[in-house]
């Protein structure tokens, strides 16, 4: 199930906005072909993300995968509980298992990003 | 890519495919760490049918399997199997290889899926003593089961009490589910195990037979994901990844299996004189990450501001909650490095292996 209240990105990483504010994490399908998520490692509070640039990885047991920014703006809360329970991105992407939260600097980034349908027609064209 | 015999039951599996030395295997059916789980706790499944046989035979076959191998074959006795290297003139690896001694003269050599072509060649250019020789690989399966629970699953198939009676690094052609099959009691995991040889066209039927069995002792297939994590927890090193053509057995830590008493072999000369001198150019060892970021082969491996070494083989370890690898790595370097993931240095240290 895509939740139909988020934005997307093509790089599977979703963002949630409120006001000014996003929150960001992993895609349900995203975790499914990662599986098994050993670490997490994240930006510091203060750093600023821009737009389609990496800003973290996710390590599995099998790989390493970078984590592109949806949309600009700075850190202003990390999900430090990851550090010691990756595995929450496994088994809840879209509410334990978020990531960070930005103050945007230009939500009109926004626009750009995928809407829960256009996501789920992305994935399946992409699984094909 | 090539498949092996068993890829439609694969796909039945839904199991996730990847590319390995040239085929298209199975990587995982469910998660990686639940099936490396299985196979510490109850029984795995396993697809080896990429791996290839090659059959030395005939009047000359001892004499050509002693040159080519650098362990002591003629230490075998029929039913034995003996884990060995390949070398070049040069000292370096040409396959690590088990070896299987049928009866004097008549051996099959079990190679690297990536190496079949390679070490076929290699076997027929050294072969002045006109033994037989031939790739048998595209008409064998070879199906494992690996764990604690594997004797339970092949006792139902096996006549009388086989599967308790054929000991480590034996094996015994019988009957498995009415299919005639060599019976291997090896591994690749740690754990004790089998490996199942049969003819290509009976690999499906051996599989469902064992697949039902093994899911009622708890266990399921297992694919190359967790057999490299398995592997790498037991100490064991990955051709190509933690040797090559360009590290010598010594290099590799794999002295024990080069007998320099045994008369002639390929590399010979260079392995004794490394030997001797104690001239290693670099040494393989297992490493332990005191951080949660994982290591990964190909990384640099730094002590005291130098870089020392590189990671050969890395992953977290689903047993131990810790990451854990192989570094090839200067001789002289101590018990503290340092890897380097993405642009910063986390510390390791050296440790003994087996990891588990």
């Amino acid at each position: 199930m895509i939740p139909q209240d988020l934005k997307y990105n093509e790089s599977h990483e979703w963002v949630k906005p409120e006001d000014d504010i996003a929150t960001i994490g992993i895609t349900d399908y995203a975790q499914s072909e990662i599986q098994d998520i050993v670490y997490v490692e994240l930006p510091e509070v203060g750093t600023h993300l821009t737009h389609k640039t990496e800003f973290g990885v996710i390590e599995s047991v099998k790989a390493a995968f970078d984590l592109y920014a949806p949309v600009s703006g700075e850190v202003i809360e990390v999900n430090e509980s990851l550090l010691d329970t990756p595995e929450q991105v496994n088994e809840s992407p879209y509410d334990d298992g978020w990531f960070l939260k930005i103050k945007m600097t230009d939500s009109s980034e926004l626009d750009a990003l995928l809407d829960a349908d256009s996501y789920q027609a992305y994935i399946e064209a992409e699984h094909a | 890519m090539k498949r092996t015999p068993l890829y439609e039951v694969h796909k039945s599996l839904y199991a996730k495919f990847t590319e390995f030395g040239g085929w298209e295997m199975p990587l995982q059916y469910t998660s990686i760490v639940k099936e490396h789980l299985a196979v510490r706790e109850t029984v795995g499944l396993f697809d080896l049918s990429h791996m290839g046989e090659i059959d030395v035979e005939g009047q000359g076959a001892n004499e050509l399997v002693q040159k080519l191998c650098t362990n002591d074959v003629s230490r075998l006795t029929d039913g034995q199997v003996q884990y060995t290297l390949l070398c070049n003139e040069a000292g370096g690896i040409v396959d690590d290889i088990l070896i299987y001694r049928h009866a004097d003269n008549d051996y099959t050599l079990v190679v690297n899926a990536a190496n079949i072509e390679k070490d076929f060649a290699w076997v027929k250019t050294h072969n002045d003593a006109d033994a037989e020789v031939s790739d048998t690989s595209d008409d064998t399966a070879l199906i494992a089961l690996q764990g604690p629970r594997a004797m339970d699953v092949l006792y139902r198939f096996t006549p009388e009490n086989l599967a308790y009676e054929i000991k480590f690094f034996q094996f015994g052609v019988s009957r498995v589910a009415g299919i005639s099959t060599a019976i291997s009691r090896t591994g690749y995991t740690g754990e004790i195990g089998f490996e199942l040889y049969v003819e290509a066209s009976d690999a499906e039927n051996l599989w469902e037979a064992l697949y039902l069995a093994v899911k009622e002792e708890g266990g399921q297939p297992v694919g190359l994901g967790a057999r490299d994590t398995l592997r790498l927890e037991a100490g064991l090193r990955l051709y190509g990844m933690d040797m090559d053509e360009n590290t010598t057995p010594l290099e590799a830590g794999l002295g024990r299996f080069v007998k320099l008493d045994k008369g002639d072999f390929i590399g010979k000369d260079v392995l004794l004189a490394q030997k001797e001198k104690g001239d290693l150019k670099k040494k393989l060892v297992g490493f332990q990450m005191l951080d949660r970021a994982v290591a990964r082969c190909g990384y640099d491996v730094h002590q005291d501001g130098n870089v020392v070494g590189k990671v050969t083989s890395g992953a977290p370890s689903p047993s131990l909650n810790c990451n854990i690898g192989f570094a090839s790595i200067s001789p002289n370097t101590g018990k503290s490095i340092e890897i380097e993931i993405r642009g910063k240095l986390y510390p390791a240290k050296i440790v003994k292996v087996p990891f588990i």
